[in-house]
Parts: C-alpha cells; structure tokens; sequence
C-alpha cells in the first residue's frame, strides 16, 4: 500500500494504482472519456488531468503511476482551467446536435460539458464531418459525434475478443472503424452502447424511442442464458423499452450479452394475453374461469399418474414451485424441468452447478472446456475465461476443449479431440494436457450440455469429476467441478426437484401419448409434435411458439420483467428480479395462476403471498435462503454414472443459432434480423 | 487535407499474392523478430507489397486483400495492418501513377521556392491539385511534409529518389525526362555535391586541392 494525498485528504491505495485511482479513493470524481476501469489505458483524452506535487505541468491522471507521499490536487485553478482546455479541443469538432442525440441525458461530453465548457464557441471553421459506419443491425453509429477516445477499440479488443474495431487515418483524420462494412462478429457488441461516452455508437433498435429521463429503472435478471447476467429494465408506461446491464463483480462485471439486451422488441410481440380454450379443433378466446373449468373437468376422470407438467427454460423460480406442489397435490410425480433431455445427478448440489464461480474464473490457471461453447451458451462467462486469458500472459492459462467450436472462442484453446473418449485419454494421461491440469494449482473443468444431454450423459460428468478429482481439481479450498447450464431455470428447477419421481415420467416419457393430461410451464423447447394426439395440452407462458400451438388450453401468463422472480443462475447464485411493467391484457402471475387453480380443483395450495411462497422455497431447499459463496469440498464421492455407458460419438453443440434460442428472442424483430445476418449465412456456407 | 482510405469502386483487385521477389525479402526481414513478435514486421512487409505492386502493376498503392495476406502472414488482426497502413502517409491506400511525385512544401522548401516546383509539376502533367492523378495515369502529384533535406531545398522526391535544389524549368525537365522513360541521376540538380557548396568547396581549398574533390 502506498500513502498519498488528494486535496489534502490522505489515502492508501495499493502500489501500482494510477493518481486517477487515488482520487477515487479518496472520493473525488474525475471527468474523464478514455478512461475505463475495465479496459487499459489509453491516455489520449486528457480530460482527467490533475496537478501532482512538484510537476511543472497538469498530468494526465489515469496514466500516472502514484509514488509514496505524492500530493495530489484536483481542484485548482490550474486544473481548471486545463480542463477546460481539453473540453474546448473537444468540442471544437463535436456537433451541436444533442437535441436530436440518442445519448442526450445520458452523455458523458454533455455532463462534462456542463462542469467545464465554455458558454460559447471561439471557433468559427467548419466541423469535421465523419462518413457513418456499418458495424451490424444492433450498434448503431453517428461517427461525427466520436470524439477518438477508443473505449470501442479497447472493448473490441480485449473484453470481447474480437479485434475488428480500429482507428484508420491520423490526426484530424482519424476514423474509427472496421475498415470493412462487415457486422461485428460479436454476441456483445451491445456493450459498445454503453462504453461510447459519447453518441457515435448508440442502440440500433432503440433508435429515436425514448430519453433517459423518461424511463423507469427496474432491477432485473436476464434469463436469456444460465448467467443471471444483472440488468436494469427502462420501462416508459407499459413497455419496456431498453435493458442495460447492472455492475455485479461476481457475475457480469459490466456486460451484458447481445440476446439478453434486445430481446426486449420481443417482450410485446406474439404475446398470449388472455385464456384461450380449444373448441371443435380451434383456440377460442375464453374467460378464467372457462379456462380452469375445462381444465378442472377434463382432470377429473384422469389418475394422477396420467398427468405430467414441463417446466420451461426461462421460468421464475415460484412458479416451478407452485406447480410441483399444483402436481404433488394432483397424485402425479411426472414432472420435468429438463426440457433438452439433460441427464444429473441430483444428490449433490456441486455435482449440478459451477462451483469455481464464475468471478472464481479468475483464479483458475487451465481450464478444459468438455462438450460446451461458452461463446455461445454463455458469452459473459466466456468474457471473464478470456479476462483470465489475456491476464495470465502467453500461456499462462492453458485452455483445452473437447468438441471443437464452429466458432472463434476467442481465446487460444487446444482442441484435445471431438468426443468422450479424449476424456479417456486424458484421464490415462495419454495426452499432454492431462500434465497441464495436474500441474495447475487450480484446474478448471466445465462440462456443458453439448454432453450432459447425450444419453451418455451421466457417465460423461462422473468420467469428468474423476478427472477433475485425479488432478487436484477438488479440494477443501477449491472446487473445480462446472456444469455450463444454458437454461435460466434448469438449476433452481433442479433445487426445487422438478425431476420425475421414483415412478415419475421425464419429459421423453410424458410424449408419445405417456400421459393423458400435460401441463407444459413455459415449454416450447423440446418436441412439442411428439406429444401423443389424445394427450390434452395446458400451455402456461407468454408467447405463442410451439407449445401454445398445440395446446388446448393456453393460460397467459407472464415474462421475468413482469413479475418478482427468484432465478438461480449455473454457480447456484439465487438472485431476485422485480417487477418492471405489468403485464398485458388478461395475463397473471405464473404463480398466482397455479395458486387460482388449484383452488378450482379443491387442492388449495398453502401460500398466498410470495412471501409465503418464498417461504416454501426455502423448506424445499435452504439453497433458497443462504447467500451464495465460493467453497470447495473434501467429499470426492462421484456423481453415478447412470446406465448408459460413454459412446464415442462426437459432441455436438447445443445451440444451433445463437439468437433464437427461446419463445422470447423468436418473437423479437431484432434477433431475427441478428440471426439472418450472422448465422443463416454461415449455415448456408456450411 | 482529406484522406479517403477506401480504394475507388472498382480498382480494388481481388487477390493479393507475394511473388518470389517479395518473399525473398520477408525472409530476410521475418528473420529480424522472433516468432512470436512477428506482428513488428508488419511495415517492412507493407513496403514490400507496395513495391511488388509498383513492379507488377506500375502503381505502387497497397490494396486491401494485400493488407489481408500482410495480417495472415503475421498473424495479426486485419484491421491492425489496415490501422498502420492508413497512418503512414508513405503507404499508399489508392491506386497511383507510375512515378510518384512528392513535393516538399514546408518552410524551408516553401522560402526556397517549392511554389514554383508545384506549378511547374502541374504544368508538366496536367493535374490540377495534390492528390490526383495525370489523366494518361503516369504521375500522382502529392504534398508532403519535411522530407528532411532542407539545405537542398527545393525538392521533389519522385518515388523514392530526393531531386534537390530544384526550380521551375529544372522541375519540368526532369519530369519530361520522366515521361521518355529516362530517370536522372537523383540529388542535386545544380552543380554541387549533396549539400556542399555550390560550385565547389570556399573552404579548406589547399586541403582540396591535394584530394580529388567529391570524396568528402
């Protein structure tokens, strides 16, 4: 730690720190444009500029490295007045359109500008004007508002992995661009939103729609993917017009994934907003009642163990309590919440999650990534292994994949074979890499549902914690057992035991006519055309995809920005969202319509308030109301292995484009657009 | 001065690939970095590519596919090289013709009559303004900043030759001879030798005249 002084405050900050770090430390808020706490400096903005005891001159405060007892000092007449400087060179270029800019409210130059402009221009010249640049359907641009910081450059770079963004041209001429009119090849380039200081790059979609003032913030989780990726709903009225990520160190950081961002033109489209009963073939509208008395009578001459529920991939995690219970009370243990057929072992909380935690990422030095695609299951995580990537230097943090990607993972990884049987090897130790993990202090694995949802599944994750167990990945200080999920809801699904019963059917089970009765909760990821033609189908979600399509009673109920959830994310995180609009037309709270129903059918369940719901949660499974940490474990019992033994097929990836992979994103204008431009194009090349 | 990096719809080729000449070469300057700072190579091997399109094509410019294979070469990202490449005024972005005529206008060349030196190339070739290029595609006019030789000033460097000491008719004789194919000796078009005294040495003359002169 090193002492120094800012404005007369002392402060100690850790050697290395720049002044700008210092002054923050000392609560003093420095302007600044460049400057980002997770990229690396850049120093060509000089806005941070502060006087530094003994300069002759002001220093540009995020470059400077603090030595012991340094005085700094950030508010003279000096600093000032050098400030102003910088913001004049700035705006000397800058157009005076914020009237009609996107960032207008929410722009560090005009916020800056207040604090340090001058109240008129000295220049009489022509602004430079800078051609606009095509960089995909979800960034939009306006060049001639850049002001050359390069956060894009750096975000492009470093965090995303992608080095397609560039400064071309010198000087007064210095563009920034991709050179090549090409989309940006990345599943986060909505973050480059956020990072502009300025309004040369803003949300395509969102173009022209709201102010920042306008809009009403509302904490969120994003259920896109198993991250729990930390978001801020901005809702005007009824709609939810923009999500942002919110800071949360241990999970995102700052990021927030493409799909989880602008899905939100889905959220209003293809909407199921009122009951809807099957008459003589065809969904008529229909009342609540209507809805639960059709239901109520066609359950009343079927057994329990003729009735099966589906939990869905985005569901809350009340919801899937109510209806385990809704189906508990109903005499039926056919309950599912494994849509994609995914095989667990489910005695051990450790043996379903990721354990190393995703900020744990961090601390890992090899990693083997088995049957998983980060970049695509799970792009925030796969941007904290590329943090650790780039931060343990050239080979410093051996990466090595079983099952090759269709895509850049952008980070060097070894591709050690295509199916289980290099996992074999490995554990033979027949190939190097096995030497890699042995070596580590603390070796990763992730095992993805590219394997756990091969039949073969169950052997694949117990072969990987003995691998995992040989090589010193586990240990009372670390655990480096992972489960990738790419379903919001599978891990809570999964505390909750929304899995069969001892007799229960699973979701394989429940189609082909398995059961008379099938409530499907949000489901439409799995072979909805295989449900047996007798069976009666009670579809419970917010859009109408495949599952309300071959439902005979659609009961509408409501998306994560609609009502309070709990949503455990693939480290086991349990994390609240609330409510940020209501929902349309007739459609209720998933819970709350589990809980009306129940009543019809004279099986009441015990809760009425989500309090008490909440309650239930927490007996079902004290996961529910601890908060999660990092731990390790000393039991080294393996997960069973189940009754399929490894085949040597070759894994497959689990999603097959990025952008529609839920009812949600389908519905959505933008990931559709997305998904002709990025993906189709590369199947068709294919 | 505006900079328009895109090559003009059209000029662009569609493959870039080094000849045995330019691969000669990059051996010997790959050799200079170790394997995995390679990416330092980067503007050594873009001169390469400018001069084995000036040999193959007679316009010494460097496409973008030639950029291309430069990255692929060093494994380095495309818009990396694509960065460099626009940065450095020698490289040269559009096609141009084939004598590259670089007029140095800056003070001391400006005091010393680079104005003349500007109207005299405009006159031999017919281009209007810097930047563009002669209609029979021969010569690409460009203002340059200090080249460096003030004390030959004016100058005109045509490719990579310094014509020092130039004036109006000696600007148009040269790039007369230019158009006949011929290149003249580069430096000083006077008579002097590089940057000594005009008409021989005013110093040190018993000294001189015991050595042959010029080996100074």
């Amino acid at each position: 730690m090193v002492k120094v002084t800012v404005d007369g405050i002392p402060v100690e900050v850790p050697a290395g720190s720049s002044a700008l770090q210092a002054c923050e430390a000392a609560g003093k808020e420095i302007p600044r444009f460049c400057y980002h706490e997770r990229l690396s400096v850049a120093g060509n903005c000089r806005m941070c500029l502060v006087e530094v005891s003994g300069g002759r001159k002001p220093v540009a405060s995020c470059g400077f490295p603090i030595g012991d007892g340094m005085q700094i000092f950030t508010d003279t007449e000096v600093v000032r007045r050098a400030r102003r400087a910088v913001m004049e060179f700035l705006l000397i270029n800058h157009p005076l359109d914020c009237p009609i800019c996107d960032q207008g409210g929410e722009c560090d130059l005009q916020d800056q500008a207040f604090g340090y402009g001058a109240d008129h221009s000295r220049y009489r010249e022509n602004k430079r004007a800078v051609t606009d640049k095509y960089l995909g359907p979800l960034v939009k641009t306006v060049m001639t508002r850049c002001i050359q910081c390069t956060r894009c450059i750096r975000f492009s770079t470093e965090i995303a992995g992608v080095p397609e963004l560039g400064g071309i041209s010198r000087g007064e001429n210095l563009e920034i661009t991709n050179y090549v009119e090409k989309a940006l090849t990345s599943e986060l380039s909505g973050n480059l939103i956020d990072i502009c200081p300025v309004g040369a790059l803003t949300s395509q979609p969102y173009a022209f729609t709201a102010r920042s003032w306008e809009l009403r913030r509302t904490d969120s989780i994003d259920v896109c993917d198993a991250v729990g990726t930390n978001i801020v709903m901005h809702a005007r009225g009824a709609a939810v017009l923009r999500i942002v990520p919110r800071i949360n160190d241990e999970v995102n950081e700052e990021w927030l994934s493409d799909k989880g961002r602008f899905v939100v033109d889905g959220f209003r489209r293809r909407r199921l907003d009122r009951p809807w009963v099957r008459v003589d073939g065809r969904l008529q509208p229909a009342g609540w009642q209507d809805a639960f008395a059709t239901i109520a009578t066609r359950l009343k001459s079927v057994p329990g163990e003729r009735i099966g529920a589906i939990a869905g991939d985005m569901c809350d995690a009340e919801s899937m309590m109510a209806l385990k219970d809704l189906m508990g009370t109903l005499g039926s243990s056919n309950i599912d919440c494994r849509q994609d057929g995914a095989k667990y072992d489910m005695s051990r909380r450790d043996f379903y999650t990721f354990n190393s935690g995703i900020a744990g990422i961090e601390d890992a030095d090899a990693l083997l990534i088995v049957g998983s695609i980060p970049r695509q299951e799970a792009p925030v995580l796969n941007a904290r292994i590329r943090k650790r990537f780039l931060a343990a230097g050239r080979g410093g943090f051996p990466i090595g994949m079983i099952g090759a990607p269709n895509a850049d993972p952008t980070y060097t990884a070894e591709v050690l074979g295509a199916g289980p049987d290099t996992l074999a090897e490995l554990a033979d130790g027949k190939l190097a890499f096995a030497d890699v993990l042995k070596n580590a202090e603390k070796p990763m694995v992730i095992l993805g549902h590219g394997a756990l949802t091969r039949p073969d599944g169950q052997a694949i994750a117990k072969a990987c914690w003995d691998l995992a167990v040989q090589v010193g990945a586990i240990t009372p200080d670390w655990h480096g057992f992972n489960v990738l999920h790419t379903a919001a809801s599978r891990v809570a699904g999964l505390d909750l035991g929304l899995v069969p019963g001892p007799k229960g059917r699973d979701v394989a089970g429940m189609l082909d006519g398995g059961v008379d009765v099938l409530w499907l909760l949000g489901a439409d990821e799995f072979a909805t055309d295989r449900i047996g033609p007798e069976t009666f189908v009670i579809y419970q979600g917010h859009h109408g995809d495949a599952g309300a399509a071959r439902a005979d009673v659609i009961l509408p109920g409501t998306l994560y920005a609609e009502k309070p959830g709990t949503y455990t994310n693939t480290e086991g995180r349990v994390q609240e969202a609330f409510r940020a609009i209501m929902p349309p037309g007739d459609a209720r709270e998933d819970w709350r319509i589990l809980r009306a129903f129940s009543e019809v059918v004279g099986r009441k369940l015990p809760y009425d308030t989500i309090e008490a719901l909440r309650a239930r949660m927490v007996r079902a499974n004290p996961a529910f109301g601890v908060a999660w940490a990092r731990h390790g474990t000393s039991d080294m019992t393996p997960p069973q292995a189940g009754t399929v033994i490894m085949s040597s097929d070759p894994f497959h990836p689990v999603i097959a484009d990025y952008y529609l992979t839920h009812a949600m994103c389908r519905a959505s204008p933008t990931m559709e657009t997305c998904s002709g431009i990025y993906v189709r194009p590369a199947i068709a090349a294919e | 001065m505006s900079v328009q990096p895109n090559a003009p719809e059209g000029a662009e080729p569609t493959q870039f690939a080094f000849d045995a000449e330019s691969e000669q070469q990059i051996a010997t300057i790959l050799a200079k970095y170790p394997p995995e700072r390679k990416a330092s190579g980067v503007l050594p091997l873009l001169y390469v590519v400018q001069k084995q399109m000036g040999r193959q094509t007679g316009s010494a410019w460097i496409p973008r596919v030639a950029m291309d294979v430069v990255a692929e070469r060093l494994e380095m990202a495309p818009i990396r090289v694509y960065e460099v490449a626009t940065f450095y005024l020698m490289f040269n972005t559009k096609p141009i013709g084939r004598y590259h005529l670089q007029v140095c206008t800056t003070t001391s060349c400006w005091l010393r009559g680079s104005d003349d030196v500007t109207a005299a190339c405009k006159a031999a070739t017919g281009i209007r303004a810097f930047g563009e290029t002669s209609s029979d595609g021969l010569f690409t006019l460009t203002e340059v900043e200090c080249l460096g030789a003030c004390a030959n000033a004016p100058i005109l460097q045509v490719d990579d030759d310094y014509y020092e000491d130039l004036d109006g008719p000696r600007t148009i004789e040269l790039i007369e001879a230019l158009k006949r194919g011929e290149r003249p000796t580069p430096g000083p078009t006077i008579d002097r030798l590089n940057s000594a005294p005009a008409g021989g040495r005013k110093v040190l003359v018993e000294d001189a005249a015991q050595k042959p002169q010029g080996q100074g």
